[in-house]
């Protein structure tokens, strides 16, 4: 990733930022321009809207061959997650053992590195997911 | 005008190692050793963990156990002696992360394990002369020992967060001041990995001097004796010394044990009287008083005079993990995993 596209993509990665569209009414997550069911009709109507961080599993896979930078980390658990707002979206689950990681589990999302273009590059911070404490369940 | 903390939230990492296994490695007297630092186990960041993102969760957790707007936030200080950018702030992290950008006033701190409660201060100064409704000061560390060393059994991570401010106050801030000399007790050169210390003396010259010293000036300036305070909380490198100090200056260790944390996750350096603060103010009720004397080395203290307020009935406590619930959210790890969580294996084109 470059440096650039890091810094765009800030608002959604640090805090959820999705977009809502005006005409009706889906909010997505990464943001978009344009809303896939009104298209045309949402130009000019789609609004930010900050995610709850709060959601549940829809699935996961536990990773066992890493891809470069995350080799450290296995196993690991990457999940599908519906957030409560809607919209579905990938992260990896943290702070848990693998095998508390289920289909249904309330999760919450915390903030973590990501990744770092090496040792003298930038770190990538972002959300990442962990089972929820007791005050989110 | 009154000042003082609107709210708070800490954050500790689930990793743990106990002295004891860290004493095998070395060929020591775990049992000795653990029972003379009075330290258990220490916390570990995880991979994916840094002192950006421990301010983070702790800030977080300070925002959602009140109704502060991070947009009225107009000061972000993040004390730390392990920023991950030794050029590029962690507070710009964190104001992005909580909400707080772009009219804020943002710098990093560093002071050893008191350029937290440094923050705190300055927070005080800017509210107080009206030039920001609140503040954010955190103390946050992923602090390093090097193999071998004393420090290694202690050295952990962890940290906390304070709005400060002066409406819907929580714990007002009576009286605030410092003690501080040139006393090179600990310090770390630039590009190196591990600190290093002056072993004995960094005792009596210089925590005990510090503490004591400052410790006095705010009895004088607030004009308390330790029965006035219901807590009594200093910085606890180890559990031996905040004993010792407190016992010193005539607090009993039940003055000391609400704030004690260290016992179950080590030093977490600027963390380390923010997250006592937390603890006690987790289970503080109004009325009651608290003593706070932080320390870092280099060296300084800085003392408050802490009363708790009414306001904090209304804060929503139970919104956020308590210090407690973060000490017994824990997993215990062997030094070889400990050794590849901290880096501490040289890979393959290192």
């Amino acid at each position: 990733m470059t440096v650039p596209r890091f810094w765009r993509e800030i608002p959604q990665r640090y805090n959820l930022i999705g977009s809502k569209c005006g005409s009706c009414g889906t909010v997505d997550f990464p943001p978009r321009t344009i809303c896939p069911h009104c298209r045309r009709k949402s130009i000019g109507k789609m609004e930010d809207i900050k995610l709850s961080g709060k959601g549940e599993i829809v699935s996961y896979s536990i990773v066992r061959e890493a891809p470069e930078g995350f080799e450290i980390q296995v196993p690991y658990a990457m999940a599908l997650i519906k957030l409560d707002d809607g919209p579905t979206l990938t992260a990896q689950i943290v702070d848990c053992e693998l095998e508390e990681v289920k289909i249904g589990a309330r999760v919450e999302a915390v903030f973590r590195r990501i990744q770092e273009e090496s040792k003298s590059g930038v770190i990538y911070y972002g959300y990442k997911f962990q089972l929820a404490m007791p005050q989110v369940k | 005008m009154e000042c003082g903390i609107v709210s708070y939230g800490a954050y500790i990492p689930r990793h743990r190692i106990s002295v004891k296994e860290i004493a095998r490695i070395w060929n020591e007297d775990g049992d000795g050793l653990s029972k003379g630092l009075n330290v258990i186990e220490k916390s570990i960041p995880g991979f994916d963990e840094d002192t950006a993102t421990i301010s983070v969760a702790a800030a977080r957790n300070a925002l959602v156990r009140c109704s502060v707007n991070p947009k009225d936030i107009g000061a972000v200080y993040v004390g730390s002696e392990s920023h991950p950018y030794a050029v590029k702030p962690t507070g710009t992290i964190l104001a992005e992360a909580i909400g707080a950008t772009p009219n804020s006033m943002v710098a990093d701190l560093e002071f050893a394990c008191k350029a937290g409660t440094a923050g705190m201060q300055m927070c005080m100064g800017l509210v107080k002369s009206g030039m920001i409704k609140y503040g954010l000061a955190v103390g946050a560390d992923t602090s390093q020992g090097a193999p071998m060393d004393p420090l290694e059994y202690t050295a952990s991570a962890g940290g906390a967060a304070f709005i400060i401010g002066a409406e819907n106050v929580i714990a007002k801030i009576n009286k605030t001041l410092s003690f501080t000399t040139d006393t090179p007790d600990f310090w770390r050169r630039e590009g190196q990995t591990y600190p290093r210390h002056g072993g004995r003396f960094t005792g009596e010259p210089a925590y005990f001097r510090h503490i004591t010293s400052c410790a006095k000036m705010l009895f004088e300036a607030a004009g308390t004796k330790p029965t006035d305070y219901q807590y009594a909380i200093f910085h606890q490198p180890n559990g031996a010394f905040p004993s010792k100090v407190g016992k010193t200056l005539g607090f009993t260790p039940e003055q000391l044990k609400p704030g004690l944390i260290v016992p179950y996750i080590g030093n977490t350096y600027s963390g380390a009287v923010p997250v006592g603060l937390s603890a006690v103010l987790d289970v503080a009720n109004p009325g009651e008083r608290i003593f706070v004397v932080s320390y870092g080395s280099g060296a300084g203290s800085d003392g408050f005079d802490i009363t708790v307020t009414d306001e904090i009935l209304k804060l929503r406590r139970d919104a956020a993990p308590s210090v407690k619930q973060y000490v017994d959210r824990k997993k215990n790890v062997d030094y070889a995993i400990y050794a590849k969580m901290r880096g501490k294996i040289r890979m393959a084109g290192e």
